[in-house]
């Protein structure tokens, strides 16, 4: 059964050509807006931006340390840099860049960590952002997006361009079924959007583990249990009213996102748990592990992060409720 | 403020310049108890040349106009002498630099970006100032600016990976107008760098790299204006200075004792250093 099938969703293509699309569509919006590449613009799909726009791409080839700082430079010139590559290289070669020349001088530069998470399967551990959110977590001024779908990646790729200051935004290269319809919807940096009503627990997720969440709260209808699931696709700044709210009103909250548990984005959601409304958790995510070369379908099965795994932990946290 | 070219260059008052500097760096760093006193000695004269000898164009009173010729401090440990160049230069009172590294003051150990008028960059973790340099050429390309951007470089950062990314990117896009000044003092933190991580052949890798490389005794004012003037010439490339120099330049114990890099002078050393830089 494909992702989302259970809960009626309907199939998309694979992420990153979504991103393509949202670039070019910022660049013609915005003259202001340059895209910079560490080579892999067909792989990050820039090559649409770079094709269209030959004078404000730059490919700074394979080196990630110089690529960020050119681009703060840019930004520094009142250009909207995006700076683009895979989130691991991006991040783990030039996590001192990005933290100095656009953290810490707070500028108006756009990151994007493309093949997050361990979707994108064949390619191996070397290639997956596994740790990204976390390293993103550790540098205070950055406002971090995940997107979980093609709807969801359009209009964040365009709040990202507008906000003044530093973002990252963490894509992956598998589709991710279509979740909100382009018109009714509505991304604000900070809020999380509630798209399934429920009121015996919460699922809380971002990027394709909405998706699961989504899957997940059907099996779970099912069997009587009626499950919230909340997109938290704005990680920084987070939307502690809405997680708040879903302590109190629902008394049981499971966390799910493709990336290791330690410094995920689960601990954070249970710090503000925590502070507000004390409730039972359970958390679906990446053990201490680096994971293999596979298909990422049973990269996904093996590592748990399935809507079967979200609903069996969902059923542990219920029962714990009810003590 | 200065137009460039406009003035009539007076050695002698720059080296007079040189030496107000020298005594604030040396006021800053020792009321801090801290701060790298002997790195920001060691490039003075590039810098007078550079803010006092008719070379950057700049507005003090309006510190991000767009056209400006941008300075970038790569080597950021040497911030006291940049803040007190800006002081120097009109940027803000020079009573704000008696307050480095002072709880509630902006004068950070090191600079950060916009904390401090005309400070271009947030620079202290090494080899990171060239890249920003670079951004901001192609920027100018797209933005129809004809300014020109100069990154001071210590010897040290250039043993960086950073640093060659930025020197092969920077020939690659032919930024004429970028060009690099490196402070050759031989010393990094914990020794000479032929002991510590050879950078010899300098002047070879860089030209190897696609930059058009020059030489210059980097204490020598009038040497240092014209390399900056003869590169303004040098189309299709980046430019290199390489500034030979003294670590501590100005005052003879930090001259002769390398261990003084990252460290501020006692009160006594201080008096003594004050007398020495005075008789100069």
């Amino acid at each position: 059964m494909r992702l989302g099938e259970k809960a009626g969703l309907k199939p998309s293509k694979p992420m990153r050509d979504v991103f393509g699309e949202a670039l070019l569509e910022v660049c013609k919006q915005n003259p202001r807006v340059v895209v910079l590449d560490g080579d892999l613009s067909n792989s990050t799909k820039t090559e649409h931006v770079r094709h269209n726009f030959p004078d404000r791409f730059f490919n700074l080839g394979i080196a990630e340390s110089n690529l960020v700082g050119v681009g703060a430079g840019l930004a520094g010139c009142g250009f909207i840099p995006w700076i683009t590559s895979f989130s691991s290289f991006l991040l783990c070669n030039a996590y001192d860049q990005i933290r100095l020349a656009v953290a810490m001088s707070n500028i108006n530069a756009k990151i994007l960590g493309s093949h997050g998470g361990i979707t994108l399967g064949k390619d191996g551990p070397t290639q997956m952002g596994i740790e990204d959110l976390a390293l993103m977590g550790g540098l205070p001024t950055m406002t971090i997006l995940v997107p979980s779908d093609p709807v969801s990646m359009k209009a964040l790729v365009k709040a990202a361009t507008d906000h003044d200051g530093p973002v990252f935004l963490r894509s992956s290269r598998v589709p991710m079924p279509y979740i909100y319809s382009e018109n009714d919807s509505k991304f604000e940096i900070g809020k999380a959007n509630v798209i399934r009503e429920g009121n015996d627990l919460t699922i809380i997720g971002n990027g394709l583990m909405v998706t699961m969440a989504l899957d997940a709260a059907v099996m779970l209808a099912e069997e009587g249990i009626e499950a919230r699931v909340v997109d938290l696709f704005s990680i920084r700044p987070m939307d502690k009213e809405t997680i708040g709210k879903a302590a109190r009103e629902t008394g049981a909250i499971v966390c799910a996102e493709e990336h290791l548990l330690q410094g995920g984005v689960g601990s954070n959601v249970a710090r503000i748990t925590a502070e507000t409304y004390p409730v039972p958790m359970r958390f679906v995510g990446l053990p201490d592990v680096y994971v293999e070369s596979a298909d990422p379908y049973e990269l996904l099965e093996k590592y748990h992060l399935t809507a079967d795994d979200i609903a069996s932990v969902a059923r542990e946290v219920f029962a714990a409720k009810k003590g | 403020m200065i137009d460039k070219m406009n003035t009539a260059i007076d050695i002698n008052k720059l080296n007079e310049i040189a030496k107000e500097l020298r005594l604030d760096i040396l006021e800053m760093t020792t009321k801090a108890g801290s701060g790298h006193p002997s790195s920001s000695w060691s490039s003075v004269e590039i810098l007078t040349a550079l803010y006092f000898g008719g070379i950057l164009n700049y507005r003090s009173d309006e510190p991000w106009w767009e056209e400006r010729d941008r300075f970038i401090m790569s080597k950021g440990h040497a911030a006291p002498l940049l803040y007190a160049v800006l002081a120097h230069a009109g940027y803000y009172d020079r009573e704000v630099l008696w307050r480095l590294r002072q709880i509630n003051s902006p004068v950070q150990g090191h600079p950060i970006q916009g904390m401090m008028p005309g400070v271009e960059a947030t620079t202290g973790s090494l080899g990171q100032g060239l890249s920003l340099g670079l951004g901001h050429i192609l920027g100018a390309r797209l933005n129809g600016l004809d300014y020109r951007v100069y990154v001071l470089l210590g010897d040290g950062e250039c043993e960086a990976g950073q640093i060659w990314e930025a020197a092969m990117a920077a020939a690659h896009f032919k930024a004429d107008h970028l060009t690099a000044i490196l402070d050759y003092n031989k010393y990094q933190e914990t020794g000479p760098i032929s002991r510590e991580m050879a950078l010899e052949p300098l002047a070879e890798k860089w030209r190897s790299f696609g930059w058009h490389v020059e030489e210059v005794d980097g204490h020598d004012i009038q040497a240092i204006l014209e390399k900056l003037q003869f590169i303004e010439q040098i189309n299709g490339c980046p430019s290199l200075i390489i500034a030979h120099t003294i670590k501590g330049k100005g005052v003879s114990f930090v001259e002769a004792d390398f261990t003084f890099h990252g460290r501020a002078l006692n009160p006594e050393q201080a008096e003594n250093a004050r007398e020495e830089l005075l008789c100069a």
